[in-house]
């Protein structure tokens, strides 16, 4: 096999190569989505964040607007500090309501937005003051467990009534 | 009696000891060897053409093998990790799980066990033919250094050649667990893709990838020089020389993995 031919080959196999690794960049891996678009910084604190981790998607209705960038524990107040990155072109209320979501019961979690109607929109750096952490449901059937036992044997007939109880009472727990 | 068992305790000791120092003896010899391949390279690069044409021998003509088995394994992969999937009802997450496990391990893993093999082997056998018929005292007679007239070359057409192979292995691999996903089985496509750009970052598991395969190039290509050019004159030097290569390079290769994955991959990602 002459030199030019070894050449030629060389070029195309060094040319797919490349191809190949710019499809894993960009259809496979995420190089162009979201992370390289300007965004704002907001930051919430949660009382428990369950399972959140870093780069946990931000998403409002559904729909992604940004990134966990960072968590941390404020070792003042004990609480999860979470902050987010959100898309430039999203803009929300101040008194947005951040939650910490499970998608499915085996999903990821993901912070969820709620937008409320306050004129003022949220600006880089500022604080969601409205937040929900994740429910953690150990302690959801330790509260039902205890409800059940202090509400004693007389109310089993209510018995049915008694789990929907508990996990309203957890889920008020929750909010803050 | 225990003047009986002494001796052969010590014999034992003595032949392990001298295991270990011929292990220490070989490594010491192969890492002088590597720095002396690196310190030829100015001088083999001068002269590209022939590690143009290494990249042709080790990297071009490995491709179908490389390309079919990324291609079987993709789709073998789509098959069973939709069996266990669709179990918990999250036979959408399918395109996450083919895409981290070629990208992150089975894609660098599985070229360099499949380059140790084509290529390793065929760099070792060719050098230790080209010693065994003296054609490498035969160069330094010229004054050529056979190291980089000969060894430089191979080593550097194989280390460029297998982040581009484990890459394509990758490509070809989700391509793929494609056709089994999408195509055979019937997986939304858009959750196929969407769900694993979401999964997959392109910093740390594209980048550490290509990091891993190139790493595994680096030692595949000097085992096999290494044992090429320090194997036996002899044609059972030569083929037990060609053994050593695909055993070490495929030992080395599975070892380095577990090291990388342990650095990469532990604690990186999660809060």
């Amino acid at each position: 096999m002459n030199r030019s031919a070894i050449d030629l080959w060389v070029g195309i196999f060094v040319a797919i190569g490349f191809g190949a690794i710019l499809f894993l960049a960009l259809k496979v891996g995420n190089l162009l989505t979201l992370d390289r678009t300007p965004g704002y910084r907001v930051e919430a604190s949660f009382d428990n964040i369950g399972g959140l981790k870093l780069r946990a998607p931000v998403k409002a209705a559904g729909v992604l607007v940004g990134r966990v960038e960072s968590v941390r524990l404020d070792t003042k107040t004990y609480e999860a500090v979470v902050r987010m990155r959100i898309d430039n072109e999203y803009q929300f209320t101040k008194d947005t309501i951040a939650s910490i979501n499970t998608s499915g019961l085996l999903g990821e979690v993901y912070v969820g937005l709620d937008a409320g109607g306050d004129p003022t929109m949220l600006k880089d750096g500022d604080r969601i003051a409205k937040t929900q952490s994740a429910v953690v449901v150990e302690k959801l059937i330790s509260q039902f467990l205890f409800d059940k036992a202090s509400s004693g044997g007389g109310s089993s007939a209510s018995g049915d009534a008694a789990p929907a109880k508990a996990a309203a009472k957890a889920a008020e727990g929750a909010r803050k | 009696m225990s003047a009986e068992i002494a001796p052969g305790v010590a014999q034992w000791l003595r032949r392990v000891g001298g295991a270990v120092t011929d292990a220490g003896i070989k490594l010491g010899y192969a890492s002088r060897f590597f720095v002396a391949v690196l310190w030829e390279t100015p001088g083999a690069f001068r002269r590209i053409h022939l590690t143009v044409r290494e990249i042709y021998f080790s990297g071009v003509l490995s491709l179908v093998i490389i390309l079919m088995s990324g291609l079987f394994v993709g789709m073998v992969l789509s098959l069973q990790g939709y069996e266990t999937l669709s179990r918990y009802g999250a036979d959408e997450q399918l395109g996450i799980l083919v895409a981290l496990a070629l990208v992150r391990e089975l894609g660098p893993v599985i070229s360099g066990l499949l380059f140790a093999s084509r290529a390793g082997s065929a760099i070792t056998a060719e050098i230790g033919l080209m010693k065994t018929t003296e054609q490498l005292t035969a160069m330094e007679m010229m004054a050529v250094d056979p190291v980089a007239r000969v060894v430089a070359p191979r080593f550097w057409g194989g280390v460029i050649s297998m982040p581009f192979l484990a890459a394509l292995f990758s490509a070809f691999g989700i391509f793929g667990g494609y056709i089994v996903g999408v195509r055979l089985i019937g997986i939304d496509a858009g959750a196929f893709w969407g769900q694993m750009t979401a999964g997959v970052d392109f910093y740390p598991d594209v980048t550490n990838g290509i990091i891993k395969s190139f790493v595994f190039g680096t030692a595949v290509s000097l085992i096999a020089v290494f044992e090429g050019y320090n194997a036996k004159p002899t044609a059972e030097g030569v083929s037990s020389a060609t053994t050593r290569t695909v055993v070490m390079a495929s030992l080395s290769i599975l070892a380095l993995d577990f090291v990388m994955t342990v650095f990469m991959f532990r604690g990186a990602r999660f809060v």
